[in-house]
């Protein structure tokens, strides 16, 4: 076993901020299309985080124009060119799929408390 | 079609240069000897005998380390015949020279040979993909079974090859023109796209097409 996590760590990526599910993200993908590179900034909650090792992913959801759209990024995928942490939500489920249905109040996340030193 | 011998590791994941992801198995892989050579004088057909994973003398059959002794090799626990293939030449390869990992390239295309897993005496849904029977409207005892094998008094028999339950799996299983995706000289491992037969640790045969 320990072969498979070495070949999968060589390929980690060690350079986001820890964010956890409930938090609001903001990705910079990177999109190559016809040979030229751009950054696309997808902003949503993250609402879980499955796998382990180099096959983890997370989710992000956001609601554009009244539609949800969700994307599933490869936490360690080189396409991702930066993760920012943009709000720090308090959850207490591990996947947010009521998110999914729900409308109004009942979508909102409280602010997580953090220590400022 | 001239190879290696080594152990399945695993399945993982990589990423390309364009973040794209590929299923990967990872392979270790020899370092396999030269054991000794068939020919066609002495034995009527060419090979290459390999060993791999070397063990001590006391775990080693007092016969087979004869045949080891009698090459000057060290003691393995697996000896494998590796036939050339149509335009392969091995009269370069000596008695005694090391096989490694090297001998792959990026985006070769290998054969890989292993036991499969076993899954014992199976019916017929998970043997052959039927389609068994519903879970209610009117079904009485026969859930996963074949459903009819045959006709009447003609022809009064089962024909050969009728699909129907048996051992599946624990066979020998090629599976032939997995792209050859990473090689890692130092820790002797292969990366090939896709699957391969057997269980984590099961002995494979890696053989170099073309």
């Amino acid at each position: 076993m320990d072969i498979l996590q070495q070949v999968g760590r060589d390929q980690f990526r060690t350079d986001f901020p820890e964010y956890r599910v409930g938090d609001t993200v903001k990705v910079h993908y990177k999109i190559k299309e016809g040979g030229k590179e751009r950054i696309q900034v997808f902003q949503g909650i993250v609402i879980q985080k499955r796998g382990a090792g180099v096959s983890k992913t997370f989710t992000v959801r956001k609601v554009s124009n009244g539609v949800g759209v969700e994307r599933i990024f490869p936490q360690h995928s080189p396409n991702i060119d930066k993760l920012e942490i943009v709000r720090f939500g308090r959850v207490r489920r591990a996947k947010l799929f009521y998110l999914r249905h729900a409308k109004g109040k009942a979508s909102r996340i409280k602010e997580r408390r953090r220590f400022t030193a | 079609m001239l190879g290696l011998i080594g152990k399945k590791i695993g399945m993982t994941q990589l990423f390309d240069a364009d973040g794209k992801v590929t299923p990967v198995t990872v392979l270790k892989a020899g370092p396999c000897r030269v054991v000794s050579k068939r020919s066609v004088e002495d034995h009527g057909y060419e090979a290459l005998q390999l060993g791999y994973e070397e063990i001590k003398e006391k775990n080693c059959p007092r016969p087979v380390a004869g045949h080891f002794k009698k090459n000057g090799s060290p003691l393995y626990r697996y000896l494998r015949e590796f036939r050339p293939s149509y335009g392969q030449e091995i009269d370069a390869y000596e008695v005694g020279t090391e096989l490694k990992v090297d001998m792959f390239d990026l985006s070769d295309t290998v054969t890989v040979t292993a036991n499969s897993k076993g899954r014992g005496f199976a019916g017929v849904m998970k043997r052959h993909n039927f389609g068994g029977f519903e879970q209610s409207h009117g079904v009485h005892e026969s859930f996963r079974g074949p459903g009819a094998i045959g006709q009447c008094a003609t022809p009064a028999r089962v024909f050969k090859g009728t699909k129907l339950p048996g051992q599946m799996g624990n066979e020998r299983v090629s599976v032939r023109h997995l792209r050859v995706m990473k090689v890692d000289l130092e820790n002797g491992l292969i990366m090939v796209k896709g699957a391969v037969p057997g269980h984590r640790n099961s002995l494979v045969l890696i053989q170099k097409e073309s």
